[in-house]
């Protein structure tokens, strides 16, 4: 420690070192390896050599461009569904559940404290064809009397809705719950309609749950894999599955590597679009 | 009219935490299903057998196991190196901040998937052996960021008076950190371990790419799934999904004791002007 004390300028560097030397070499290091690996040819048998293979990129937009289109198509509707479900739910809890929003707030992440695959697989319980959901929605004509719910983009979605929720409503619930209620007094005492107070003033400052809601439903929606192959098949599959397949049993690594690529690549242009659209100062916090 | 308007917004509640809770009251009341087949999917009737012989499947109890000592270690080295991180960020200045913020950031907004692969291919590449070790190496490096952002929150509000008061009293930066410092943010590692041991307990994607031939409780869900899932698989995810709630009680329960004793002993910490003031003669 007094080490600390003579040379003052290098306490930072001492406390950071360790974590960034983690990163850099189990994070930014694995990155560079995926990208090296992406522009290899040849095959798990013969073995990869690195040629500038940029055609893996091309071959791998040109094979899975549905994948690709499903994986963001299903994971901009589940973010969408999230924020309608959750705002009305965070926003009673925020303005009226008085002194039991620990509770409440106890209540929307506890799925979360249930494995993650376990909760999945319970909604092939609930959806089952002999399920009471099923049953109903036959009986009441919703569904044909073949119709099902399982293995179909529904199921897929309604998974990823509820498996990402409460990454949508806990931001949301913080940006709700700083709002100080006198500017809502405020504005009514200045003749603003419930409504109009709800656009021009809450709306607007829950703006930064929304944004760090969206980010942290959607990204890791449009990686996934798990809902896709639990709940749904290959007509459904997302590029998770493909890359999840790729790597662990075709062996197909270059293709799996640019893949993934491609997935982050897409993800952070829509991020940087999202930044711009919105603004950096709220996506950074 | 207006009944119904009043009442919209309680009653949606209402029906938004029925949808949120009921796959959990399924899995919990299917860890008590007698299923006559190799299917766990209809009820069938009630038994305690499945908790009673939580450990019959082949290969659950090493699971169970291998998943706690994976969250207990990994969480240790990440907690420790994310605290030290968060420190860092908030007390100093230095070169390569942002640069800093950054790479601590990225890992939080990159899908598990391509996390995952990406150690995958550096095993691969270095010749390294999947296995308990690299499972092992993968969660410190996805915990770090949460633990730091966890941190680094409370530090931010921290009241740096203390640490002055305590230094004015002739305590060395040492003993300062270890007697002031680190006392206060107590709350703050112990909440941002406990999210880290969650997250490790919890995570499969990575996990998957990772693991080689050791099996950790998710994997052998997966594995499972494959087939058939026995009912002990609701036993297991029941438990911990038990214990998690009660450790989440116990912590608001704990954060409003410490409230409402900060509000009635307001000066239970000697403000800094009363330190300040110079001994009577």
């Amino acid at each position: 420690m007094s080490f600390l004390h003579r040379h003052k300028g290098a306490t930072p560097y001492l406390l950071l070192l360790p974590g960034i030397v983690w990163l850099v070499l189990f994070f930014v290091a694995p990155l560079g390896f995926l990208g090296y690996q992406s522009l290899q040819t040849g095959t798990f048998d013969t073995g990869y050599t690195f040629d500038w293979a940029f055609s893996n990129y091309v071959d791998a937009v040109r094979d899975y461009h549905e994948q690709l289109v499903r994986s963001f198509l299903y994971a901009g509707i589940a973010t969408i569904v999230a924020l309608l479900v959750s705002y009305p739910l965070v926003y009673w809890i925020a303005f009226r559940a008085g002194r039991w929003k620990n509770v409440f707030l106890i209540l929307i992440v506890a799925p979360l404290f249930v494995t993650y695959l376990v909760r999945t697989l319970a909604w092939l319980n609930i959806l089952a064809d002999e399920g009471p959901v099923v049953g109903l929605l036959r009986d009441v004509h919703i569904l044909g009397p073949d119709g099902r719910l399982l293995a179909t983009s529904f199921a897929v979605v309604a998974g990823i809705t509820y498996n990402f929720l409460p990454f949508m409503a806990l931001p949301l619930y913080v940006s709700l719950e700083q709002i100080d209620e006198r500017l809502l007094e405020a504005a009514e005492d200045l003749y603003a309609s419930k409504r109009q107070a709800f656009l021009r003033v809450t709306l607007p400052l829950s703006a930064p749950g929304i944004v760090a809601g969206t980010l942290l439903t959607f990204i890791p929606a449009a990686g996934d894999f798990i809902n896709a192959q639990l709940l749904g098949t290959p007509k459904q599959y997302m590029v998770g599955n493909v890359i999840q397949s790729k790597f662990l049993d075709v062996l197909d690594y270059p293709s799996a590597a640019a893949l993934s690529f491609i997935l982050m690549a897409l993800i952070l242009v829509g991020l940087i679009a999202y930044a711009r659209a919105v603004g950096t100062e709220r996506l950074t916090g | 009219m207006r009944w119904v308007k009043r009442h919209l917004l309680p009653a949606y509640a209402f029906l938004a935490f029925c949808y949120l809770l009921l796959p959990i009251a399924v899995v919990i009341a299917f860890s008590f299903n007698a299923p006559s087949g190799r299917f766990n999917y209809v009820w069938e009737g009630f038994t305690l057998d499945n908790w009673v012989n939580w450990d019959a499947p082949p290969g659950i109890q090493s699971a169970v196991v291998k998943s706690l000592e994976i969250g207990v270690i990994s969480t240790i080295v990440a907690t420790a190196l994310g605290t030290l991180l968060a420190l860092a960020i908030v007390r100093h200045q230095f070169r390569g901040r942002g640069a800093t913020n950054m790479l601590i950031f990225l890992p939080m907004s990159t899908p598990e998937i391509v996390l995952g692969a990406s150690l995958l291919t550096l095993f691969l590449n270095r010749q390294i052996v999947t296995g308990f070790g690299t499972i092992f190496i993968a969660h410190v490096m996805f915990i770090v960021s949460y633990v730091v952002v966890t941190v680094k929150a409370r530090l931010i509000d921290f009241d740096r008076h203390l640490e002055e008061a305590a230094m004015d009293l002739g305590a060395n930066e040492w003993v300062t950190f270890r007697k002031v410092t680190l006392p206060l943010l107590a709350p703050a590692i112990l909440s941002a371990a406990l999210l880290g041991f969650a997250l490790s307990i919890d995570d499969f994607v990575i996990t998957y790419f990772v693991s080689g031939p050791t099996q950790t409780f998710p994997l052998f869900v997966w594995g499972a799934a494959r087939v058939s899932v026995p009912p002990q698989v609701n036993v297991v995810a029941s438990a911990i999904f038990l214990v998690a709630i009660l450790v989440m009680i116990g912590n608001v329960l704990w954060g409003l004791r410490a409230r409402r004793a900060r509000e009635t002993m307001p000066h239970a910490v000697p403000l800094p002007e009363q330190l300040h003031q110079p001994e009577a003669a």
